[in-house]
C-alpha cells in the first residue's frame, strides 16, 4: 500500500495551511464558475480574470479537503500571467498527470514541455484513486470558467 | 428466542469479514450506518438457496417453484413479525428504502396531493426522503415545510402544531443517519394524525438497531433497507396499513403486479403483489429472512443495549482523549441516540481524517451522508462518521482514538 507520505507532501500541507489567492473578484468583469464534488460535498468557486487573452488574476473560494484546497492554491500560482492557450496546456498536463484523458485533446508534445513546478507534488494522489476527484476539482472548474470566457 | 449471546467468541465465529487482513492487520469497520457486514448465516442461506433450491416464484406449478415461492413468502412473514406488522400482506418488497420512499411519493403522493397541499419533513432527512417530495413539488406545486432542530440535534417540536396545520403528510426519520438522534416516532405519528395527516416513517437506521413495533408507533407507512441490517443489498421494505396500500395506485407496471391485462387496460393484483412488478429479488429475500433470524437470535433489545453501551463508551473516550479538539454532533444522551457518531476533528477536513484513519484500517465515512440540507444547518460541508453494529466493541473505539492520534502527527498540530 502506498504510504500517506506520498499523499501529504510538505508542500501540499503548506498550501493547505496557507492557501494562495483566496477570495473573490468582482463579476463582471471576472468570470465565476462553481464546482462540486458530489462524493464528499466539497464546493469550490473559481473567479477568473482574462484580459486580452491573458489570465491576469484567479481567486478561489469554497471549502474542501487538503488535496482539493492545495491543488486549487497551486493552480492559481501556475496559471496567473499565462495566456489562455498556455493555461489550457497546463490543465491538460495536470489532468494527464492525474491520468485522466482529456476527451477532446491528445496531449501534444508541447504539453509535456510544460513545467508543473510545485504541482508535481500532487503526483502521489494517483495512488489514492478516490482522491483524484479532489485534486482535479479546481481544474475542472477553471476549465468551465475558461469556456465561458471564450 | 435468544439462544445466542452477543459475545466476542460468537461474533468472531459468525462474521467472516473479521478474518480479513490488510497489511497484515485486522479491519476496524465503523461504517455500518452506510451498509452493514454480513454473518455467515446470511451468506450460507443465500448460497445454499441459490445452489440447490432456486426457482422463480409465483409462476409455475412444479415443486421447485412452489418451494421457492414458499421460501420467499416465508421471508415476508419474518419481516412482518420483526416489525410487529398485523399481516404479512402489508409487507412490500422493494429494491431499497430509497425505492420505498419513492413509491410513497410517487403512488400515494400523486394520487392524493395537488397544488398547495402541504407535506412536512425535517431538517435531518436523508436525500431519499427529500428528493422524491421535491420532484412532486416541481410536478404538482405542493408545499414543503420543515421541522427544525434544537442546538443538541433533536427535532424542535415547539412549532409542530403550526407546521402540521392543514398538512396532508408528515414524513420523517426515526433515527438520523448523521446525528444518531432517535426521534419520538409515536408522538409524531399521533401529532400527524391529529392534524389529519399521513405519518410516513423512514426507519432505515432504526429497524436494524432497535425493537420496532409499527403498531405501537401507529405509523401509516414505514420504509427500510435490508443491507443495513446484516442482509444483502438489492432488497428493501415498505410496510403500510392494508387499507392504505389497497387504495394506493401501483407504482411500477409489468408482470406479477396484475390480475388481468387486456388490450384496453389492466386490473391490479392485490397487495403486496400490486407493488412488486417484475421478478423480485428472490435470493435477497432469503438473505433478509436469514438476517432477521440472526438478529432475533440475540433479540433486538440486546442489540440496542450493546450499541447504547458502546456509544456511551465512545462518547466518553473521545471526549476524554481529545477534549475540545473533537466536536461530536448530535445528542449526548444515549437514551435518544443510536450508534452513529458524526464528528469534526480539529480543523481537519473529514476527507483527510478518513484517509488517515484508513492507514490504520479504520473505516469511517467522510462526506455529506446524503443529508446536504442538514450539513448546511450544522454549518459544515461534511463530517466524518463512525457507526457501530453488533460486531463492534470497545477495542474498535480505542482503535479509532489511536488512529486519530496519528492524524495529529501527520498534520503536525
Ligand atoms: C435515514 C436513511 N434513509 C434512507 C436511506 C436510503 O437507503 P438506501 O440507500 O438503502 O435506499 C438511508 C441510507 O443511507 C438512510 O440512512
Amino acid at each position: 500500500m502506498p504510504g500517506l507520505e506520498d499523499l501529504y507532501r510538505e508542500i501540499i500541507l503548506d498550501h493547505y495551511r496557507s492557501p494562495r489567492n483566496r477570495g473573490e473578484l468582482p463579476t463582471p468583469p471576472a468570470i465565476m464558475a462553481e464546482g462540486h464534488n458530489p462524493l464528499c460535498g466539497d464546493e469550490i468557486t473559481v473567479y477568473l480574470q482574462v484580459d486580452e487573452g491573458r489570465v491576469t488574476d484567479v481567486k478561489i473560494s469554497g471549502q474542501g479537503c487538503s488535496i482539493s484546497q492545495s491543488s486549487a492554491s497551486m493552480m492559481t500560482q501556475a496559471v496567473i500571467g499565462k495566456t489562455v492557450p498556455e493555461v489550457r496546456a497546463i490543465v491538460r498536463r495536470f489532468k494527464g498527470m492525474m491520468s485522466i484523458e482529456d476527451g477532446d485533446g491528445d496531449a501534444s508534445a508541447d504539453d509535456t514541455a510544460v513545467s508543473l513546478g510545485d504541482l508535481e507534488a500532487l503526483q502521489g494522489v494517483v495512488k489514492f484513486p478516490v482522491r483524484i476527484k479532489c485534486a482535479t476539482l479546481a481544474w475542472n472548474t477553471l476549465l468551465q470558467a475558461l469556456d465561458e470566457s471564450a | 428466542m435468544s439462544g445466542h449471546t452477543l459475545d466476542r467468541a460468537t461474533i468472531a465465529a459468525d462474521f467472516p469479514f473479521l478474518t480479513r487482513r490488510i497489511d497484515g492487520e485486522r479491519v476496524v469497520y465503523l461504517d455500518s450506518a452506510n451498509s452493514s457486514q454480513k454473518p455467515r448465516q446470511v451468506i450460507d442461506a443465500m448460497s445454499s438457496f441459490a445452489a440447490t433450491s432456486y426457482a422463480p416464484i409465483n409462476r409455475s406449478a412444479y415443486r421447485m417453484a412452489a418451494e421457492a415461492t414458499e421460501a420467499y413468502e416465508g421471508a415476508r412473514a419474518k419481516v412482518a413479525r420483526f416489525i410487529n406488522a398485523p399481516s404479512a400482506d402489508e409487507v412490500v418488497f422493494t429494491k431499497n428504502a430509497t425505492e420505498s420512499l419513492n413509491l410513497v411519493a410517487g403512488s400515494w403522493g400523486r394520487a392524493n396531493l395537488r397544488a398547495g397541499d402541504v407535506v412536512v419533513l425535517t431538517h435531518m432527512e436523508h436525500h431519499a426522503n427529500i428528493v422524491p417530495w421535491h420532484q412532486l413539488a416541481a410536478e404538482r406545486g405542493i408545499e414543503l415545510r420543515w421541522i427544525p432542530l434544537t442546538p443538541t440535534g433533536e427535532l424542535d417540536l415547539t412549532d409542530l402544531p403550526r407546521l402540521l396545520d392543514g398538512a396532508k403528510a408528515l414524513s420523517f426519520t426515526a433515527m438520523s443517519n448523521v446525528l444518531g438522534t432517535i426521534t419520538p416516532v409515536a408522538h409524531l405519528c399521533r401529532a400527524a394524525h391529529d392534524a389529519g395527516a399521513l405519518a410516513v416513517v423512514d426507519a432505515c437506521q432504526y429497524v436494524p438497531h432497535n425493537v420496532t413495533d409499527v403498531q405501537a408507533w401507529d405509523a401509516d407507512l414505514v420504509a427500510f433497507s435490508s443491507h443495513k441490517m446484516l442482509g444483502p443489498t438489492g432488497i428493501g421494505v415498505l410496510w403500510g396499513r392494508a387499507e392504505l396500500l389497497d387504495a394506493m395506485p401501483p407504482f411500477l407496471g409489468g408482470g406479477n403486479m396484475i390480475s388481468d391485462v387486456r388490450l384496453d387496460g389492466f386490473t391490479c393484483a392485490p397487495v403486496p403483489a400490486k407493488f412488486e412488478a417484475g421478478t423480485p429479488p428472490i435470493i435477497e429475500a432469503i438473505g433478509l429472512g436469514a438476517a432477521i433470524d440472526y438478529l432475533e437470535s440475540f433479540g433486538m433489545a440486546e442489540v440496542r443495549r450493546h450499541e447504547a453501551e458502546l456509544t456511551r463508551y465512545a462518547l466518553d473516550t473521545l471526549t476524554e482523549r481529545f477534549g475540545d479538539d473533537l466536536t461530536i454532533h448530535g445528542p449526548r444522551n444515549v437514551e435518544i441516540r443510536g450508534g452513529v457518531l458524526s464528528f469534526a476533528f480539529r480543523d481537519l477536513h473529514p476527507h483527510d481524517v478518513s484517509q488517515v484513519l484508513d492507514e490504520r484500517n479504520v473505516c469511517v465515512r467522510a462526506g455529506h451522508h446524503c443529508a446536504k440540507p442538514l450539513m448546511r444547518v450544522l454549518g459544515v460541508g461534511a463530517t466524518a462518521r463512525a457507526s457501530f453494529y453488533v460486531y463492534n466493541d470497545t477495542a474498535d473505539v480505542d482503535a479509532l482514538a489511536d488512529a486519530l492520534d496519528s492524524a495529529t502527527d501527520i498534520f503536525g498540530f
